[in-house]
């Protein structure tokens, strides 16, 4: 049995849950930081006009609540990942309800596709992110290219 | 938002020290992004920009293009390509391929100098009609 092989065999396993305490002032420095100037994401009376509970953060804001789910995942000893050679390939979230200063977020990972390609391997995750109410925020896929295929 | 139509062009040139702002608002911290010394001894032209900086430009441009609000982009996929390096102009820029009553999807792509670094995104967006 190959190394993918194995890694096919987990396809579908999941990883232990992380939660996120979303600040306003680490929505305000990631906004300020991919240059964001629209004062929802800044001014929480702004925010709360526009129907928001609090700053709002901007929908790539999820990167930082989702990446500490992933962590278990990509360095799963039963998926060989190689970090040196791993690139990220793909990115694709689907946001739901959006996500404010205050909330908590939690984040589930787990292992979506594992397949070889033109000699390569590709590790595609999937993470679902809920706040505090239970409620879906985002849905991401990551996929991830090692750029050597797994050693048998 | 019509078929055809482009998305209003998103022009932004990355300062030398982005890389290390993005590093600690977005908590990623690998080297070949932080350290121009490290990405030389990996092959790379120096330190470059992370793939999910240019995601977030091009979700800019689509949070623009559908009205400024945040709530109006449902959906963004996008591929790497290439490398972004910082301190030189990333242009983003796309248009709609679908376009109803209050939904588009626009096909969008990140530019550096001639060189993609974004490229397939597709945004679903609400609004901006």
């Amino acid at each position: 049995m190959t190394a993918t092989e194995a890694a096919t065999s987990v396809a579908g396993r999941a990883y232990p849950p992380s939660v996120y305490e979303v600040g306003s002032e680490k929505i305000r420095e990631y906004a300020r930081a991919v240059g964001e100037v629209s004062p929802f994401y800044f001014d929480r009376e702004a925010a709360r006009a526009a129907g928001f509970r609090d700053v709002v953060a901007p929908p790539m804001f999820c990167v930082v609540y989702s990446t500490g789910a992933l962590r278990p995942a990509i360095g799963d000893p039963e998926l060989g990942i190689d970090l040196a050679l791993m690139v990220h390939g793909g990115q694709e979230f689907a946001w739901s309800e959006p996500v404010c200063a205050g909330d908590a977020i939690t984040t589930t990972a787990r292992v979506a596709e594992v397949y070889e390609k033109r000699g390569m391997g590709f590790f595609v995750f999937e993470s679902v992110s809920e706040n505090q109410e239970g409620r879906e925020v985002v849905r991401g896929t990551w996929t991830n290219i090692v750029r050597r295929a797994p050693a048998p | 938002m019509r078929p055809g139509e482009s998305v209003p062009e998103l022009r932004v040139t990355p300062d030398r020290y982005l890389p290390h702002r993005y590093a600690g608002a977005s908590g990623d911290f690998n080297p070949i992004h932080i350290d121009a010394e490290f990405g030389r001894s990996v092959g790379l032209p120096g330190n470059i920009l992370h793939g999910l900086y240019g995601m977030a430009l091009v979700a800019r441009a689509s949070v623009g293009a559908a009205g400024g609000d945040p709530r109006a982009l449902r959906r963004l996929s996008v591929q790497f390509r290439g490398m972004g390096v910082p301190e030189a102009e990333i242009t983003v820029s796309g248009k709609v391929r679908e376009g109803g009553e209050g939904h588009a999807v626009l096909e969008l792509e990140a530019d550096q100098g001639g060189t993609p670094i974004i490229r397939r995104g597709e945004a679903e967006v609400a609004g901006g009609s």
